[in-house]
């Protein structure tokens, strides 16, 4: 079916720009998936088997969490291009933060340090 | 002298002042706790001896603290949509449930964790896990202190911004919104890191 183009923008435009109503039901759901996700990521951590599973999985619920939190609450999925460029070298930068430490220890588990 | 762009986007950038200041300052923000959280990283790899940290810690409690921070970034956003919507008493509302939360997180935090553990002789220097618990906490609690005197500040005094200024009243609270979702996305991951792994 062809949408007419001033169609298309328009509901656009509705997708970006809802009613208030629609932008409270929309901000109410995210906050209810978030507390389902919270449940789930307790309820989880009591059923899995091994340590690696268990963060693998808590983790993934986190960012779940997180994104729902950055792109709804926080606006970034209608945010401007600027920000969002520095978001991304900033994702980079912790990356780099986190696993390039965490790369060299791997290689030294149960390896006891001073500290 | 007056700051420019608070309301209007700067031509250069897209963007209000505050906004763009805001995020550069959440940025940095990441690094600050993205160096802990890679500190906590090489120093439980690195340990032989690492609690369970779910025997050390109240699950149930932490849970219940990520719920109320959760429900408290939902009121902070609602509190930001009424203002767009000219309910300033929604506002006040909202705002005032999101300080309420945030005190309530707090409570529950110093008087049901930090002040048990401390009577237990579980403190900083107990062990690598619990000086890494505190401050990791610790510093967001810090930030929780620091969001509830700023959202006091918008619902008290500086509300009076609505009546002479209402879009760059808006502004602000949005910026508030922004730093305190943040509040919560770092909790999301606190929560699971320290709790129940």
């Amino acid at each position: 079916m062809d949408i007419p183009f001033s169609n298309t923008l328009l509901i656009m435009n509705n997708l970006e720009k809802p009613s208030s109503t629609n932008h409270n039901n929309r901000y109410i759901i995210i906050g209810v998936s978030l507390l389902i996700l919270t449940i789930l990521t307790v309820w989880t951590s009591y059923f899995t088997a091994t340590v690696g599973v268990s963060i693998a999985i808590a983790l993934a619920i986190a960012t779940l969490k997180g994104s729902l939190v950055a792109s709804f609450f926080m606006h970034l999925i209608t945010e401007k291009k600027l920000i969002l460029v520095i978001l991304f070298f900033t994702v980079i930068f912790l990356f780099a933060l986190i696993f390039l430490p965490f790369s060299d220890t791997m290689n030294n588990v149960g390896i006891p340090n001073d500290y | 002298m007056e700051i420019p762009f608070t309301v209007s986007e700067r031509p250069d950038t897209g963007l209000t002042n505050p906004k763009f200041g805001i995020w550069l300052f959440l940025a940095s923000e990441v690094m600050l706790f993205g160096s802990l959280f890679s500190s906590y990283i090489i120093l439980r790899t690195g340990s032989l001896d690492w609690p369970v940290q779910s025997d050390e810690l109240n699950i149930t409690i932490g849970a219940v603290n990520t719920a109320i921070l959760i429900a408290s970034s939902l009121t902070m956003v609602l509190s930001w949509t009424a203002l767009k919507e000219k309910q300033f008493k929604r506002f006040k509302l909202f705002i005032g449930l999101t300080i309420l939360f945030a005190v309530l997180f707090l409570v529950l935090k110093i008087w049901l964790e930090y002040i048990p553990k401390i009577h237990h002789g579980h403190i900083l220097s107990t062990n690598t896990f619990f000086a890494m618990y505190y401050l990791m906490t610790g510093l967001h609690a810090l930030h929780i202190l620091g969001g509830v005197v700023v959202m006091i500040f918008f619902w008290g005094p500086g509300s009076k911004m609505w009546q002479t200024n209402p879009d760059q009243f808006v502004n602000r609270i949005e910026v508030v919104g922004l730093y305190w979702h943040f509040v919560d996305l770092v909790w999301i991951f606190l929560f699971p890191t320290l709790y129940l792994l």
